[in-house]
C-alpha cells in the first residue's frame, strides 16, 4: 500500500488531531480574553468613577475686602454666593488682609473654586438644595462658572473640604516612605543575598536560613505592622505615624523579596564566568564585584523595583503604625507624621460624602499610574542593561 | 620506522622504582621538571576519584592526559591550580609541587598561585566585556599593568601571541562574546597568557570547536610550548598524538601508563593503554 | 585468526577492514607460493609449460600489491590506527613489497628456466639447486605462517633458516665458478643458472625480511639490521 503524504485532511486521525489543536487554542485564547475583560472592567469602573475629580468648577466672584471680611472671610462675598463658593477659598482672606493691609477696602475679581456639593451638582452626581440650584443655574448662564483642570488635586494635601482635598501630602509621604524602605532594605537585602549565594557554605544552617527567608516572604503584611509597632515604636521610640517607621516596617516586608530576587539574579550568572575569573587569579570578592554583580545587576534592580512597587501599594501594616491619620500638610522630614497614597485612598473611600467618591477613584488612578510607571521602569532597566553585553 | 635510543624511553611509568629521583630518565639531557605530583589522592565526599597519582610534567613541554570518561584526568588537572578548592566536599592528600614548592602548603596564596598556573576551559568563557577588557582585566587587577599604554602593549602582545591580533585589532572594544567559537577560545588563551603564567592548563580546549578552529588552536599550542609548560586534557587521541610530547593514560583514577607520545602510541607498555588507544574499549 | 591481534574493536567495520587486509595478504602469499613452486619445477625438471605460466601470471601478484597498498592507505586515513593496529598496517605495507619482489624473483627463475636446454640441465648442479629451492620455499611458507599466526618465535626460527640458504647459495656458486673455469664456452647457460640461483637466494632474504616485520608487529621491536641473537632476544623477551 503506497504511502500518501498529500491529502492528509482525509485521514480521520489527522482531522481529529487538528480539531484537538484548535480546541486547545480556543481555550487558551478564551482564558486570555476573560482575564483581559476583567481587567478592562476594573479599569473602566475606576476611570469612570474618578476622572471627574480632575476637573472642578470655579466661579467668578468679586471679593470685597471689607471690614467684616477681615474677621470672617466669607463676608467678602455677596450673600447669595456664600453658600456657593468653597469655604476653603475664602478661609485665608483675614490672614491675607492682615499681611497685606493695602488690600483693605479694595475689591478683586477672582475665580474661586465652588462648594463641593455645587461642584457635584454641576457634574450631575448630586441634587442641590432647592435654594441654591437656581442661583447656580443663573450663574452658569451668565458664564461665571467654568470648568478647569483641577491642579489643586495634585498640589494640596488632604482636607475636610472635598473640593480642596488633594494627594500632595500623601504623595510626599509615599516618596519619603519609599526612600526609607529603599535605604533600609536594598543594601541589607543585596548584601545578605551575596553572602548566602557566593560565600556561605552549603550546610544545614544555610538551608534553614533559606527556608526561613522564603517563609518570611509569605507572611501576611499586617504582621509586619504589628512588628513595627512593637519594635520600632515601642522599643526604639521611633515617632509614630512617621515616614521613618513606615519605611522601616515596609523595609522589613520587602527585605525577603529583595533577598530572594537578588539570589535568583546571582544564580542566573553562569558558572563558567566565575570559574574563568577564579582561574585568572581573582579572590572571591573580586569575582563577585567585577563579574557576578555587573551581570546580575539588571535582575537585582528589577527585583528591587518590583518589591518597592509592592511596598508602595501596602496599606495594612502602615495602618498599624499609624499612618492612617488625617494629614493635611505634607511632611517635611521623615520624622513628621505622614500618610501614604493607598492610606489616603482608604480614608477617602471611608468618607460618606459623595464628593469623595470621585477623589477615591482619582487617587486610585494616580496610584495605579505610579505603579505602572515603576514596573515599566523595571522592565526598561532590565532590557537596557541586558542589551549592553 | 627507526628505534629511538634503543629501549630507553624518556620517562618512567609509575610502576617503576619510587625513590626521590625515580622519574629522571637515564639520558644525559634529562628534561627539567616543572610540576610534579606525588602520591596524590582525592576524594569527592566518600568516593575516591584519584588514587596515588604520581606524574612529572616537564618544563616547556606539552603533556597530554588521556583516558575514558570519568577516569579522573580533569579532576587531576584542577588539582594543579587548586580549582578543586572551590568544591565543598573535596579532600586532597598528597603532594603537588611547582618548581619544587608544594602548592598545597598552607602559606600559599591560592589567588597568587593561579597567576602562575593559568587555565583554559572546554567551553570558551570570555568575560562579558570588551576584547580589550577581557585581556586587560587581570593584569590591571594584579597590578602588573597600570598605565594605559602598558596595558595597550600587553593586550596587543597577548593577542599576537594567541594568533588573534590580526582578526580583532580593529574592534578591540566590541564584546568578546561576539566572536566565533574558535576566536573566543583563542581570546581565552590570550587572556590566560596576559598574566604571564609559567604553566597553562587546558581542559579539552578544542572539543567545542570545529576542525578548522581546532587546528588553529593546536598550532597555537605548538607555538606556546616554547615559552610555557602546557598540560592538556583531551578526549581526542589524535589531538594528543599531534600536540603532546608526553602522554599520560588515566584509567579509573590511576595513571596506567606515562611515556613520550611516540612510544605510547606505537608501542605502549600496558595492555589497558593498548586497548584504549586502539579503540577496543573507550 | 582470532588472537589478540585485531578483534574486539568497538567498531565492527574496523575489525572487518583489518581482517580483510590480513586475508588478502595470505591470498597474495598463496599466489607467490604457487609461482615459486611452478618456477622451481620449470627450472629443475624443464617443464616449459610451467615456465611460461609463471611468466604470464606475475601480473596478478603486482595487482594485489597495488590493491593492498590502497587498502592500507585507506585504513591509515580513516582510522588513524595506533599501537598494534598501526604496526600491523605498517608491517603489511612492507611485507607486500617483499612478497611482490619474491614474485618477481620467481618470475625470473621461470624466465631463466625457459632459456635452459636439456643438456644444460644435465650439466648443472640441479639437485643442489632443487635443495636450495625447497629451502627457500619452506622459508616463504614459514614466514607467511608466522604472519598468519602472529608467532614471533616462529618468525625468528624461519629468519635463521636464511643462514642455511646463504650457505647453500655460496656452495652452488663456488661449484659453478669451478665448472666455468674448466668450460669457459658455457658462460651463457651458466649465467642463466647463476641468475636463477641468485633469485632463489634473494627469495630467502626477502622471507627473512617478512619475519622481521612479523616481530615488529607482534613485539613492537624493530629488529632489522640486528644480529640473530638480538633478534631472538627481542622476539622471546618482554612479555607484556
Amino acid at each position: 500500500m503506497q504511502r500518501r503524504l498529500t491529502g492528509s485532511a482525509d485521514d480521520p486521525r489527522i482531522r481529529s488531531r487538528y480539531r484537538t489543536e484548535s480546541r486547545f487554542k480556543a481555550y487558551t485564547i478564551t482564558a486570555l480574553f476573560v482575564a483581559f475583560a476583567i481587567i478592562l472592567a476594573f479599569f473602566a469602573d475606576i476611570i469612570t468613577q474618578g476622572y471627574s475629580a480632575f476637573w472642578r468648577s470655579e466661579i467668578q466672584v468679586t471679593l470685597d475686602y471689607n471690614e467684616r471680611a477681615e474677621r470672617v472671610g466669607q463676608f467678602a462675598l455677596q450673600e447669595e454666593l456664600r453658600e456657593v463658593v468653597s469655604r476653603g477659598a475664602v478661609r485665608s482672606i483675614p490672614l491675607e488682609i492682615r499681611n497685606n493691609p493695602e488690600l483693605a477696602g479694595s475689591t478683586r475679581e477672582v475665580w474661586v473654586p465652588v462648594y463641593s456639593r455645587v461642584d457635584q451638582y454641576l457634574k450631575g452626581n448630586e441634587e442641590l438644595d432647592p435654594e441654591l440650584a437656581p442661583i447656580v443655574d443663573r450663574l452658569a448662564e451668565e458664564d461665571r462658572i467654568r470648568n478647569v483642570f483641577n491642579w489643586a488635586f495634585f498640589t494640596s494635601g488632604d482636607s475636610k473640604l472635598p473640593e480642596m482635598a488633594g494627594i500632595f501630602s500623601a504623595a510626599v509621604g509615599s516618596i519619603l516612605v519609599l526612600f526609607v524602605t529603599l535605604m533600609f532594605a536594598f543594601p541589607i537585602g543585596v548584601m545578605s543575598a551575596i553572602y548566602l549565594e557566593e560565600f556561605a557554605p552549603d550546610n544545614k544552617l544555610t538551608q534553614l536560613i533559606e527556608v526561613n527567608i522564603n517563609n518570611l516572604a509569605a507572611v501576611p503584611s499586617i504582621i509586619f505592622g504589628l512588628l513595627g509597632l512593637a519594635v520600632f515604636i515601642n522599643t526604639f521610640g521611633v515617632p509614630r505615624s512617621s515616614a521613618l517607621v513606615g519605611g522601616l516596617t515596609l523595609g522589613l516586608m520587602t527585605l525577603p523579596i529583595i533577598i530572594i530576587s537578588t539570589r535568583a539574579a546571582l544564580r542566573s550568572v553562569p558558572d563558567p564566568i566565575r570559574l574563568g575569573a577564579f582561574a585568572m587569579g581573582c579572590s572571591r570578592w573580586q569575582v563577585v564585584r567585577d563579574h557576578v554583580l555587573p551581570l546580575s545587576l539588571p535582575g537585582i534592580l528589577t527585583g528591587t523595583i518590583i518589591g518597592l512597587a509592592q511596598a508602595m501599594g501596602e496599606t495594612a501594616p502602615l495602618i498599624i503604625v499609624g499612618m492612617i491619620a488625617y494629614i493635611p500638610d505634607a511632611p517635611t522630614s521623615i520624622f513628621d507624621s505622614a500618610t501614604v497614597l493607598p492610606a489616603q485612598v482608604f480614608t477617602w473611600a471611608s468618607e460618606p460624602r459623595k464628593a469623595f467618591v470621585e477623589k477615591t477613584g482619582a487617587g486610585i488612578m494616580v496610584l495605579l499610574a505610579i505603579l505602572l510607571t515603576l514596573n515599566a521602569a523595571a522592565v526598561f532597566l532590565r532590557r537596557r542593561f541586558e542589551r549592553r553585553w | 620506522m627507526e628505534t629511538k635510543r634503543e629501549n630507553v624511553t624518556a620517562a618512567e611509568t609509575q610502576t617503576m622504582a619510587e625513590n626521590n629521583d625515580a622519574t629522571t630518565p637515564e639520558r644525559a639531557n634529562a628534561p627539567e621538571v616543572k610540576m610534579r605530583a606525588r602520591d596524590l589522592n582525592l576524594w569527592y565526599g566518600e568516593t575516591q576519584a584519584l588514587h596515588d597519582i604520581s606524574l612529572d610534567m616537564y618544563a616547556r613541554e606539552v603533556t597530554a592526559l588521556i583516558g575514558p570518561s570519568g577516569c579522573g584526568k580533569s579532576t587531576f588537572l584542577r588539582c594543579l591550580n587548586r580549582m578543586n578548592d572551590l568544591i565543598a566536599q573535596v579532600q586532597i592528600r598528597g603532594e603537588v609541587t611547582l618548581d619544587n614548592e608544594d602548592i598545597y602548603d598552607p602559606s600559599v596564596d591560592v589567588v597568587q598561585l593561579r597567576t602562575f598556573v593559568g587555565m583554559v576551559f572546554q567551553k570558551p568563557n570570555p568575560f562579558p566585556k570588551s576584547i580589550y577588557e577581557n585581556i586587560a582585566y587581570a593584569p590591571r587587577l594584579h597590578g602588573t599593568g597600570t598605565s594605559r599604554s602598558a596595558l595597550d602593549d600587553l593586550v596587543e602582545s597577548s593577542l599576537k601571541r594567541a594568533g588573534l591580533w590580526n582578526e580583532v585589532a580593529d574592534r578591540l572594544h566590541t564584546p568578546g562574546t561576539e566572536l566565533s567559537g574558535g576566536q573566543q577560545q583563542r581570546l581565552c588563551i590570550a587572556r590566560a597568557i596576559a598574566v604571564n603564567p609559567e604553566v597553562i592548563l587546558m581542559d579539552e580546549p578544542a572539543s567545542a570547536l570545529d576542525p578548522l578552529a581546532t587546528a588553529t588552536v593546536e598550532e597555537l599550542i605548538h607555538e606556546l610550548k616554547d615559552n610555557y609548560t602546557i598540560v592538556i586534557v583531551t578526549h581526542n587521541l589524535q589531538q594528543a598524538a599531534r600536540v603532546a610530547g608526553y602522554t599520560a593514560f588515566f584509567h579509573m583514577g590511576q595513571i596506567a601508563e606515562f611515556n613520550d607520545t611516540d612510544t605510547l602510541f606505537t608501542n605502549p607498555r600496558e595492555q589497558r593503554t593498548e586497548d584504549y588507544i586502539t579503540g577496543r574499549f573507550g | 585468526m582470532d588472537k589478540k591481534g585485531f578483534s574486539q574493536h568497538i567498531s565492527r567495520q574496523y575489525n572487518e577492514d583489518l581482517e580483510q587486509i590480513i586475508t588478502r595478504v595470505m591470498t597474495m602469499g598463496g599466489l607467490v607460493e604457487q609461482q615459486l613452486e611452478a618456477a622451481l619445477e620449470a627450472l629443475v625438471s624443464g617443464d616449459q609449460e610451467k615456465g611460461e605460466q609463471v611468466v604470464t601470471s606475475d601480473y596478478r601478484i603486482n595487482a594485489m600489491e597495488v590493491e593492498l597498498d590502497e587498502a592500507c592507505t585507506n585504513v591509515l586515513a580513516r582510522r588513524q590506527p595506533a599501537a598494534s593496529d598501526l604496526r600491523l598496517v605498517v608491517a603489511v605495507i612492507k611485507a607486500i613489497t617483499d612478497l611482490e619482489r619474491i614474485g618477481d624473483e620467481a618470475e625470473r627463475v621461470g624466465r631463466m628456466s625457459l632459456h635452459l636446454l636439456e643438456e644444460d640441465r644435465r650439466r648443472s648442479p640441479m639437485s643442489e639447486i632443487a635443495a636450495l629451492g625447497e629451502q627457500v620455499k619452506g622459508m616463504v611458507r614459514g614466514a607467511l605462517d608466522a604472519f598468519a599466526r602472529m608467532d614471533a618465535e616462529q618468525a625468528v626460527r624461519v629468519a635463521q633458516e636464511d643462514i642455511k640458504a646463504d650457505a647453500q647459495y655460496d656452495a652452488i656458486i663456488r661449484n659453478l665458478v669451478k665448472y666455468l673455469e674448466g668450460n669457459p664456452q658455457s658462460v651463457p647457460p651458466v649465467l642463466d643458472i647463476v641468475w636463477a640461483t641468485r633469485s632463489l637466494e634473494r627469495i630467502g632474504d626477502r622471507s627473512r625480511n617478512i619475519c622481521e616485520y612479523v616481530i615488529y608487529f607482534v613485539r613492537g621491536k624493530d629488529v632489522r639490521h640486528t644480529s640473530f641473537e638480538q633478534m631472538a632476544e627481542e622476539a622471546t623477551g618482554d612479555r607484556r
